[in-house]
């Protein structure tokens, strides 16, 4: 009858082909990410060197539109997202006191589909040719492209998009259903409400984009006419499938990146964040509004006045709860005692950045205005202000943060200071002289340009900008090859921090917490720590831990798809059948197989918790 | 007691599809996940009313419904979310054999409406309303076409349930799979019922 069989033990490779624990997995979305990362920043470093000079022949036009959009759909959806997904599953299980998350077979399932629609969109490159449509993919100019380009970014896309779903959905049961006793929604962690809100955008934003990705694979595929004007398509409807999903994505990757800023200010600031309930209240907001303005995106497709109006007042309003976050963070720091970490280094250098970005989002989203800034370089400078002096300030300054909870060892500081102050730089270098570019007239989405139209100079600084923050990004690369050969670090709390996560000891043990702690407030450990306690009250004797059983099904599932995906854009179909057969053989089993996990025994919690090693 | 074992009427659950902190994430992410559903279905009832009149030079909608069939495929589907409501309150009252045979039923009514909708495409294929013709004709096949799939899904996802479980009773870990199961199958019937007024009344009276 039972099924709980002993822990099945393994190791080097398996372990972690196989793996379902949440922070293993989070490891894996770091360096799977990280590598995405690379790639994309490679490709921005290719057009950077093109365009380093008037009338460069560096790379071929076509070249460039196919690195253009590479870097975009790269990097949106194949470093950002992962690098998100990477700190919500090593941190936010910790953060609420549970012992893994609510699905930890789809957890992993996730990845792995994440991992191959990367996989699958990057080999375009050596199979006929990537994607040239620019990462929004505007019909007809996708439906018409040639070669199997866009059929890569459809598909890699569609497959990667299933696994975000599915990990959004996890999160949100995770966090409603996994808290810690006493761990009410009011007392979490910002980081574990912006992954909330997150994962709630992700489940109504990515839907639409699986509709559109059908109807684009379908007019490309199977000749359907959605987006074909001469039998009766209409291209407004990609646009607006594609920014409905869209806009609301630039919320999911910006809003972990406030909460990770959001534990790093408080942490480095020793207060409690000011304003906790505001934070709160701003999250949700700015989730909810964005929804409400991917029109913005389109204000010069003629929809006219009225619709441009409401959301160019929509757009605006967004400021607001934005701005609620930025003098939170202000006064958090007023009056603390800051110690700049390189964690605190990119949260602080974040605020500024961001705001930035911020106020140019207010100057687009003036429809008249917006008639001039259209697809020039304005718009560019613009949103990588949000995504880069945003999202990606934001995730380093996580990743310097959490890097002891997930490698259990800390990163040097002093590189990372390095690291800090030439990207930093560099990217002000590239990106605050593109506005002026945008305002001289240079559009966007061009391989070269004219000498003697004032555009040389500036184009040069960005270009070394973009060199310096390649430098930089070098620096973290050899900072956490060094880590990697180092011990591991004395404390198992180097920030002396004030959430649950840092209430564990070194190494974090398989099932997070020996015995579920109380929690007794905002910032659950800091009020342990302040009230004199060695650690957390727990709420439950030491017993039997119950832990699922590891499995290779998700790593077959997605080796299914891609290969259906394969068939589908060399048209061979029995390739696609084979494919997509193996993964409902995939699902079968796992329907078939009684899986009810192992436990740990007491016995053993005892010796982790006295110390003893095996 | 362990997840899997049978319960007798001594030990059940009131509500034994989330008695398990399982049971309980199932129930939620499962509803979530139809949540996400309706959005992928919003999307594509937007594109149909966008497109469903660019007919190009195929038959219309007023000419190609045929009303009579669309009604007898819609008391299949709608008798079948009630046979599985039967299923449920079996379920909720250990009654197994009851269970199996509504669900039965239930897959049976999906399997003949799935039939009716083959047999209905195929005839507005012969009139020349096909995916290519017209861009009616992409956004009327994929939106028929996609819950048609989520029928053809649910019947496969029923028939490995029941076999599974066919000597089992019911269990704490099987419990949840038949209750998302019908919850699934509501949702399936529910979007018919706009389909069934977004495409085909509003086809005809439109």
């Amino acid at each position: 009858m039972s099924t709980h069989a002993s822990h099945k033990k393994r190791s080097g490779l398996m372990d972690w082909l196989t793996t379902v624990d949440h922070k293993k997995i989070g490891i894996l979305y770091l360096i799977a990410g990280g590598f995405f990362f690379i790639i994309g920043g490679i490709e921005a470093m290719l057009m950077r060197i093109q365009l380093i000079k008037p009338e460069n022949d560096f790379v071929a036009a076509e070249t460039f539109n196919q690195l253009l959009t590479m870097h975009g759909t790269t990097m949106i959806f194949f470093a950002a997202m992962p690098l998100i997904f990477a700190f919500m599953n090593a941190v936010v299980p910790l953060q609420i006191g549970a012992r893994d998350v609510a699905f930890p077979f789809v957890n992993a399932l996730g990845f792995w589909l994440f991992f191959f629609g990367g996989v699958l969109l990057n080999l375009s490159w050596l199979l006929g040719g990537a994607p040239d449509a620019g990462w929004t993919a505007y019909a007809p100019l996708s439906t018409t492209s040639g070669g199997p380009g866009v059929d890569f970014y459809v598909l890699g896309i569609q497959i990667s998009g299933i696994g975000t779903l599915i990990g959004g959905i996890n999160f949100l049961v995770t966090i409603i259903n996994m808290r810690a006793p006493g761990m009410t929604f009011m007392r979490m962690p910002l980081f574990t409400w912006t992954a909330f809100v997150t994962s709630g955008l992700i489940l109504f934003a990515f839907p639409p984009l699986t509709i559109g990705l059908f109807m684009l694979s379908f007019d490309r595929v199977f000749d359907a006419n959605f987006f074909n004007p001469d039998n009766g398509g209409n291209i407004l409807i990609w646009e607006h499938i594609f920014w409905i999903f869209g806009h609301p994505e630039v919320y999911i990757l910006i809003l972990p990146s406030f909460g990770a800023i959001s534990e790093v200010v408080a942490t480095f600031s020793r207060k409690r964040l000011f304003g906790y309930s505001a934070m709160v209240f701003a999250t949700v907001l700015i989730g909810f509004l964005g929804f409400m303005v991917w029109v913005h995106h389109m204000f010069t497709v003629g929809l006219g006045p009225v619709a441009n109006s409401i959301f160019a007042v929509a757009t605006m309003a967004i400021a607001v709860p934005t701005g609620v976050k930025i003098f939170n963070w202000l006064f958090t720091m007023w009056g603390g005692k800051i110690v700049f970490s390189t964690a605190m280094l990119w949260a602080v250098g974040f605020i500024p950045t961001f705001v930035m970005g911020g106020v140019t989002g207010v100057m687009l989203a003036i429809p008249s205005a917006d008639y001039q800034f259209h697809d020039s370089y304005f718009v560019v400078a613009h949103f990588h202000y949000v995504i880069v002096g945003g999202v990606i300030l934001g995730l380093f300054a996580g990743l310097y943060y959490w890097y002891p909870r997930m490698f259990n060892r800390v990163l040097n500081e002093t590189l990372g200071k390095i690291h800090f102050w030439t990207f930093f730089i560099g990217f002000h270098l590239t990106f605050f002289p593109q506005h002026f570019l945008g305002l001289m007239g240079m559009p966007r989405r061009v391989f070269t340009y004219l000498s003697g139209q004032d555009l040389d100079q500036l184009n040069f600084i960005s270009s070394i900008g973009a060199f310096l923050m390649a430098i930089g990004t070098i620096v973290l690369l050899i900072n956490i090859i060094i880590s990697a050969s180092k011990k591991y670090a004395p404390s198992s709390d180097p920030w002396n921090g004030r959430t649950l996560e840092w209430a564990i000891p070194y190494p974090t043990p398989e099932y997070n917490f020996a015995q579920t702690p109380l929690v007794r407030g905002l910032d659950a450990f800091w009020i342990e720590k302040a009230a004199g306690n060695k650690g957390m009250t727990p709420a439950e004797p030491v017993g039997d831990i119950h832990m699922p059983n590891p499995s290779i099904l998700p790593l077959f599932m997605s080796i299914g798809l891609f290969s259906a995906a394969l068939g589908l854009i060399y048209n061979t179909i029995t390739v696609t059948i084979i494919g997509i057969i193996a993964t409902f053989i995939c699902m079968f089993l796992r329907s078939i197989i009684d899986d009810h996990g192992f436990h740990i025994h007491k016995e053993e919690v005892e010796d982790d918790l006295k110390g003893v090693k095996e | 007691m362990h997840a899997d074992e049978r319960l007798n009427d001594a030990n059940f659950p009131k509500h034994p599809e989330k008695a398990t902190l399982e049971g309980k994430n199932k129930f939620l992410g499962f509803w979530l996940f139809l949540g996400g559903e309706t959005v992928l279905f919003a999307t594509l009832f937007g594109t149909y009313l966008g497109l469903r009149h660019m007919n190009m030079d195929g038959p219309t909608t007023e000419e190609l419904f045929k009303l009579p069939t669309v009604f007898l495929a819609t008391m299949l589907l709608l008798t079948s979310s009630l046979t599985s409501v039967y299923a449920v309150l079996a379920l909720k009252q250990n009654r197994v054999k009851s269970l199996q045979g509504w669900f039965f039923v239930t897959l049976l009514l999906g399997l003949c409406f799935l039939g009716l909708e083959v047999y209905e495409f195929n005839e507005y294929v012969h009139e020349g309303h096909t995916f290519t013709s017209s861009a009616f004709g992409s956004a009327f096949y994929t939106l028929v076409g996609f819950h048609g799939g989520h029928v053809a899904f649910g019947c496969l996802w029923i028939i490995t349930l029941l076999v599974r479980n066919w000597n089992r009773g019911i269990t704490l870990v099987n419990a949840p799979k038949y209750y998302l199961f019908a919850l699934y199958w509501h949702f399936v019937d529910v979007v018919w019922v706009f389909i069934f007024t977004v495409v085909y009344l509003m086809g005809k009276v439109g």
